[in-house]
């Protein structure tokens, strides 16, 4: 039974894995595969850390494996909004079929802070170039 | 407890580490191909998530379950490495 249980979460979760992985190679910019991959991956790794906490059944291994996908689900959307910030502010093109942009205008680049009501920007959001 | 015991669990192994190669090897085709630097380093922070799918599927394999350490030690690196570069492509959007 607990074969059964372990297999299942272990092929779901690399299933999940894999989606995560297509996203990120046919999404057509940075912010839909950054969503892509960072949902789906998360998914995928609880499920395999599940799979190990049954295949187990030890407390140790348990708790080692629920400590590792509470960090996953607490880092995963830490680092991808970081990382989405960082983008946005240095101008990544825009996939040319986005149809809305909430936070164009709203972004004050001198202080780096963001005002609910639309401002007038000092600094436009840069034109993105290789670093 | 051995894993030649599970015949159904074995295949099953052998199913989910092909399918996290696949999912590596389309990660592995954004990191080259970029376009932009925040692409690559969502590439990267989807490896080490891979790597340690790879990893937790190896201490069931073994059934040694000493290598989960090591999937904890990637995960915090992986963080710290993508929040270190997020700061630092922040940083280079200031000109001064």
């Amino acid at each position: 039974m607990i074969e059964i249980i372990v297999t299942i979460l272990l092929i779901s979760g690399a299933a999940f894995m894999l989606l995560a992985a297509i996203g990120i190679t046919r999404m057509p910019d940075l912010f839909t595969r950054m969503q892509a991959a960072t949902k789906a991956a998360a998914l995928g790794a609880s499920f395999i850390f599940c799979a190990v906490a049954f295949f187990f059944s030890e407390l140790g291994v348990t708790t080692r494996a629920a400590a590792t996908i509470i960090f996953i689900f607490l880092t995963a959307p830490v680092a991808a909004h970081m990382l989405g910030r960082a983008a946005y502010l240095l101008g990544v093109p825009k996939w040319e079929g986005t149809v809305t942009d909430e936070l164009r205008d709203r972004y004050n680049l001198e202080k780096g802070t963001l005002s609910s009501k639309s401002i007038d920007s000092i600094k436009k959001i840069p034109v993105y170039k290789q670093p | 407890m051995n894993i030649a015991e599970f015949t159904l669990l074995s295949k099953g192994l052998t199913v989910t580490i092909a399918l996290l190669m696949a999912a590596l090897f389309l990660a592995f085709i954004r990191l080259i191909k970029g376009p932009t630097l925040p692409d690559r380093i969502v590439a990267l922070d989807l490896i080490a998530t891979l790597i340690m799918g790879f990893i937790a599927i190896y201490a069931i394999g073994t059934n040694k379950p000493v290598y989960l350490d090591v999937s904890i030690a990637i995960a915090l690196t992986s963080f710290i490495g993508t929040v270190a570069f997020a700061r630092y492509l922040e940083r280079g959007t200031k000109n001064d």
